[in-house]
């Protein structure tokens, strides 16, 4: 059995809740144990942008300290967020020297130091590519969906910057079709797969989210899939919630399931059946049972 | 070799060079102190000794027979060691006994800020340089004899066109192409801007011409295998590439080709029609012979078939053909081994969008093209209904330091006009767009053309880069911005054309190395200096032409083929060829036979006589670098007029 | 489509008085007539915006390349590479009179794509900054609603309060 220090992230024990749990049950089948960060602090949700303050990479950094005293090579995130915030601090710490320094200064409190490439952030679809391996995973496979036709969605925080992309290509990534592939399900042509969901406009600027949402929607649609199947917790809440209204405001509408990528993956393993599907805002169940999954 | 003879008066000129040198070093003070040097016989001054009045000044002193040496205190020797050695000879002294000391680079330039200290460093630094040339020899400038023939590696429009140039004028000429046919890209493209000119016919007869001179062998199919030599004396071997048909014996009659069951996706129609797997590039080819494409060959692949064999009618098919060596010797060689397109699937935004219909310039050529796989009906590769909405990109990877090439392609903005303009001239009720971010249209009736194709064809140019493109519905969606209204522009297109940027052609760097000639930061090859030197390499005898060395448009190919081809016939004019003197020579007493200067010498001008067990310098290839006399232990490597002890004579002089 | 009306509220009419073809014409906030100087050009927040980013600004050639890929471009007063042109002419009191920045979801598509490598989302939130710093807020959390606050992940709501508070 091996054991991977894992990060949750503050959206993942509640609004994410399903994500972390199929997670985890994916994981336990496959011979890893995952061992949550006895502390650890909200990331901070974005990598701050300004290059003036660095007040902003406290948190991040100091979970990596609490990563790094577990004495293990890896931290598993899942939030592509909470990935991209710590990768980029990671990024930022190892390259830039007069930052480092300020900022070990500043946590003098801290019983060590970090200077970027003791802990190696790795989101889970790395973690099974490289660490456990795709064929692995579609060994433990004992259920097989009908004719499932799934949109991969990746959404911004797991591709941009290049430098953190988790595929070499963040314009065309391939690791998700590559994991869904092996585990024997096409995903089909997704062209909006890489694109802005609207993220934190959510909050007071609704329309951007529902205009993009709306396109993103159409795409999957419009290209035959039966589910979109993301990694991102806000990815995943912008595409589901909104679709009650698009499907009030915008005539011909078609509404579509959302899901989780471990979500999916849980239930080819045998391992879903602890989803909370109160949290859908749209039912994937009737897709599901059509696909003879549940 | 001559030890304890000294050159016992030197005269001295120092320049002013206007106020580069004079505003910041004390000329008078600088010529008070050197007159009292021993050894100096004068010390004159002058504004620019480079001008016509300073060089009349200089060969007079030189020619006056009252010095024996003279020093000129300038700027650096690069700009005029050349000038003042010819002006030496010119009046009677030989040329290595003068020397420059660089007192413009090294001194007044650098220090403008301290006067006092930079007029006594130009005095130490004069003073060296005198000691120094107070050791030079007379030295004879090596000659070397040239063979009066030339190799152009490269058959295209660049190559041809050196080619006739050489051989018209009387110098056999060899013209290399690794294709089966001479041609080059202009014998895919349709027609040419700004005329319209179709392409293959202003270019054929000059294929038939290159074909027919009696001055030019051709050598296709054939790539450069070794170069060894020097300027004035190449030896060159070529690999002629075994085609498995006898082309002594082939008419090209085309038989082979009907009859054989294999198509091949064609390189020449870049992927969009077909060839045989015996085949002839194209209908007007030169040398008008067929080869086998060994890899797709059901024979070589299978053992069945020789349908080819079977059906010739003068039993030209050979499958027991080899590869085999041809070494020529010749005096000069023209590199114009063209260009080919950066790839579209690097653009990994664009990828997402591909289909059959997404093509790139040189593709759309071929569509245009009359005797390309649509017969020149511009048609949709995937389901061959005509396109009406053409969406053509320019600038795609060029102009783009961030993620690909930085530099313009220079064609593209010409090319997209005239496939914006022939496109509608073919389907009228099309509509063509195309994204650009500048116009680049410098040539003789270049912008006038572009106006047209806005004006009067009504292309609309959007001015904005592609972010992105993808597939819906069996469309291709282009989406842009225009710049100039602030919007972004969504365009759901029947076809793309991609401008994408130009490159070398592939393999350039093996032989580069192999002519041991330089290439630049972009992958292109090196001309040794970018605006007075631009056919000639830092190699001498070897010359560039074309795309080869930079993008260009056919016009300035073809300059450029007839610069580079004035340059051979002028380096072959001459009965022999002087190479600078100051090479290192080995003295076989003190030679342990080491060899360490053999693997240092870049320019391979060692040789080591292993039954003597001594090394030898030759002088010809011989370029002064000085590597070998640090690198021998035992101090046996002496390089003329750059000894040990006018060394130590300058260093005792500074200290 | 409506029909275009030649009396549209665009015009306002001056009622003392009117002739119905007097209109009252306001000179628009985004000024026409630019007067440029070395002085215009370095002012403050220009240095300010480049510090903070460290974008070199003079490195656009204003391809638009930004624009056509930004998702939330369509609700910008003015596009993305138009900010970057402003700033380069200086003018960057007429890009915080537009909502532009508080458009942007950092999505980074910009930065990935720019052929000059200039971090546009590193300036879009450099300009946020000089306009947040001043302790002015764009979005205020303790106006949020209850009902909000309950449905919202919270990764939306604390990128949400990161990006517009200060």
């Amino acid at each position: 059995m091996e054991t991977v220090s894992y990060m949750p992230g503050c959206t993942l024990k509640t609004a994410g809740k399903n994500f972390e749990e199929s997670a985890i049950r994916l994981l336990e089948i496959l011979g890893v144990t995952v061992e949550e960060l006895e502390r650890w602090f909200c990331c901070g949700t974005t990598y701050s942008l300004s290059s003036d303050n660095l007040m902003n990479h406290l948190a991040p950094v100091r979970t990596l300290l609490r990563a790094k005293e577990t004495g293990r090579r890896e931290l598993l995130v899942l939030c592509s967020m909470c990935y991209n915030t710590l990768r980029r601090t990671q990024d930022l710490v190892l390259h830039d020297q007069e930052k480092r320094d300020k900022i070990n200064e500043f946590m003098y409190r801290e019983e060590t130091t970090f200077s970027g490439d003791e802990v190696r952030v790795v989101h889970l679809l790395n973690y099974l590519k490289d660490n456990v391996g795709f064929e692995r995973v579609a060994e433990h496979i004992i259920r097989k969906p009908s004719d499932l036709k799934i949109a991969l969605y990746y959404g911004c925080m797991l591709l941009r910057p290049e430098e953190v992309s988790i595929d070499e290509s963040s314009e065309d990534p391939v690791i998700m079709e590559e994991l869904f592939s092996s585990c024997g399900i096409e995903p089909v042509y997704f062209p909006f797969k890489t694109e802005c969901c609207g993220s934190y406009q959510t909050v007071n600027k609704i329309d951007i989210v529902l205009s993009r949402a709306e396109q993103i929607i159409d795409s999957a649609v419009n290209n035959g899939a039966d589910m979109i199947v993301t990694s991102c917790p806000l990815c995943y809440h912008n595409l589901d919630s909104s679709q009650e209204r698009l499907a009030d405001t915008v005539f011909g509408f078609r509404n579509i399931p959302v899901i989780y990528i471990s979500q999916l993956l849980a239930l080819l393993v045998g391992a879903g059946d602890a989803a909370d599907y109160s949290l859908h805002s749209v039912d994937p169940r009737p897709v599901l049972k059509e696909k003879g999954l549940i | 070799m001559i030890v304890g003879k000294r050159l016992n008066s030197i005269g001295v000129f120092i320049c002013h060079c206007g106020i580069n040198i004079a505003s910041i070093v004390d000329i008078e003070e600088v010529k008070k102190q050197l007159s009292v040097y021993p050894g100096v016989e004068f010390v004159k001054d002058y504004q620019y000794m480079c001008s016509e009045p300073g060089q009349l000044l200089f060969k007079q002193a030189c020619g006056s027979g009252t010095v024996e040496g003279v020093v000129v205190a300038s700027c650096s020797p690069r700009l005029h060691e050349t000038t003042f050695r010819r002006a030496a000879i010119e009046a009677g002294m030989n040329p290595y006994r003068i020397e420059i000391a660089n007192i413009r680079e090294q001194c007044s330039w650098v220090h403008r800020d301290e006067k006092e200290k930079a007029t006594e460093k130009a005095v130490d630094i004069i003073q060296s340089v005198i000691e120094r040339s107070k050791r030079n020899e007379s030295l004879t400038a090596v000659s070397i004899q040239t063979t009066k023939k030339a190799l152009v590696v490269g058959a295209g429009i660049s190559g041809m066109q050196a080619a006739l140039n050489i051989a018209n004028s009387g110098v056999e000429t060899y013209l290399l192409d690794r294709e089966p046919s001479i041609g080059g890209r202009m014998a895919q493209l349709s027609e040419t801007f700004p005329t319209l000119d179709c392409s293959q016919c202003i270019m054929t007869p000059r294929m038939v011409e290159v074909g027919q001179n009696r001055n030019i062998t051709l050598l296709t199919y054939s790539d450069v295998e070794e170069v060894s030599g020097y300027v004035g004396n190449f030896k060159v071997k070529v690999r002629r590439k075994a085609a498995y048909v006898d082309w002594d014996t082939c008419t090209g009659c085309g038989i082979c080709s009907e009859k054989c069951p294999k198509k091949v996706p064609s390189q020449f129609d870049r992927l969009l029609g077909h060839r045989k797997a015996i085949y002839s590039p194209f209908p007007q080819a030169v040398p008008n012979k067929t080869v086998i494409d060994k890899e797709n060959c059901l024979y070589f692949k299978t053992g069945r078939c020789r349908l080819c064999a079977k059906a010739c009618p003068l039993g030209a098919i050979d499958f027991e053909q080899k590869d085999r060596i041809e070494e020529i010797e010749v005096g000069a060689i023209v590199v114009a081994t063209g260009y080919d397109l950066y790839e579209k699937e690097k653009i990994e935004e664009y990828r997402i969008g591909y289909c059959e219909d997404v093509v790139d310039g040189l593709a759309f050529e071929r569509l245009l093209s009359s005797s390309g796989p649509t017969q020149g009906k511009v048609v949709r590769p995937s389901d061959g209904t005509v396109p009406k909405e053409v969406v053509f990109i320019q600038c795609v990877g060029s102009r783009d330091p961030n993620n690909h090439l930085p530099y313009c392609s220079r064609i593209c903005c010409m090319y997209t006009a005239k496939h914006a303009m022939l496109y509608k001239h073919r389907v009228p009720d099309g509509q063509p767009y195309v994204f650009y971010m500048d116009i680049r249209s410098g040539g003789k009736n270049y912008e006038e053309f572009v106006q047209r194709t806005i004006e009067e064809e009504k292309v609309l140019y959007i001015r904005g880069r592609v972010a992105r493109l993808y597939r819906e519905n069996n469309k291709v969606v282009v989406v842009g911005a225009d710049t100039l209204s602030g919007k972004k522009i969504e365009i759901r297109a029947d076809m793309v054309v991609l401008a994408m940027a130009m490159r070398p052609s592939g393999g350039i760097e093996e032989l580069s190395k192999k002519l041991k000639i330089q290439i630049d930061g972009n992958g292109f090859l090196a001309e040794a200096h970018p605006k007075l030197r631009p056919v000639e390499t830092l190699t001498q005898g070897i010359f560039l032409a074309g795309c080869a060395q930079a993008p260009k448009d056919i016009t300035d190919t073809v300059s450029q083929a007839g610069a580079a081809a004035s340059m051979v016939l002028e380096l072959l004019s001459n009965e022999e060829l002087s190479h600078d003197p100051t090479t290192s020579w080995i003295d076989e007493e003190l030679c342990a036979g080491c060899g360490q200067c053999v693997s240092q010498c870049a320019y391979n001008a060692i040789e080591l006589d292993e039954k003597k067990k001594k090394a030898h310098v030759n002088e010809i290839l011989c370029q002064g670098c000085g590597a070998c006399i640090v690198t021998c232990p035992s101090g046996a490597v002496h390089q003329r007029n750059f000894t040990m002890s006018q060394y130590y004579s300058m260093i005792e002089s500074l200290v | 489509m409506d029909r275009p009306n030649a009396e549209s509220a665009a015009f306002k009419s001056n009622e003392i008085g009117a002739d119905r073809n007097d209109y009252v014409l306001k000179r628009k906030d985004r000024s026409m007539n630019l007067k440029l100087s070395s002085k215009e050009l370095k002012k403050e927040g220009i240095e300010k915006t480049v510090e903070i980013s460290e974008a070199n600004i003079y490195s656009c050639y204003q391809c638009g390349k930004c624009t056509a890929g930004c998702p939330t471009s369509e609700f910008m007063d003015i596009p993305p590479h138009e900010v970057i042109r402003l700033l380069q002419l200086g003018q960057i009191e007429e890009i915080l009179n537009e909502n532009t920045i508080w458009i942007c979801a950092s999505c980074i598509t910009c930065a990935v794509r720019c052929p000059k490598g200039v971090d546009l989302s590193k300036i879009m939130e450099a300009l946020r900054q000089i306009v947040l710093r001043k302790n002015v807020n764009h979005v205020h959390p303790n106006k949020v609603s209850k009902e909000k606050l309950q449905t919202l992940p919270q990764i939306a709501l604390i990128a949400n309060f990161r990006k517009f508070t200060h």
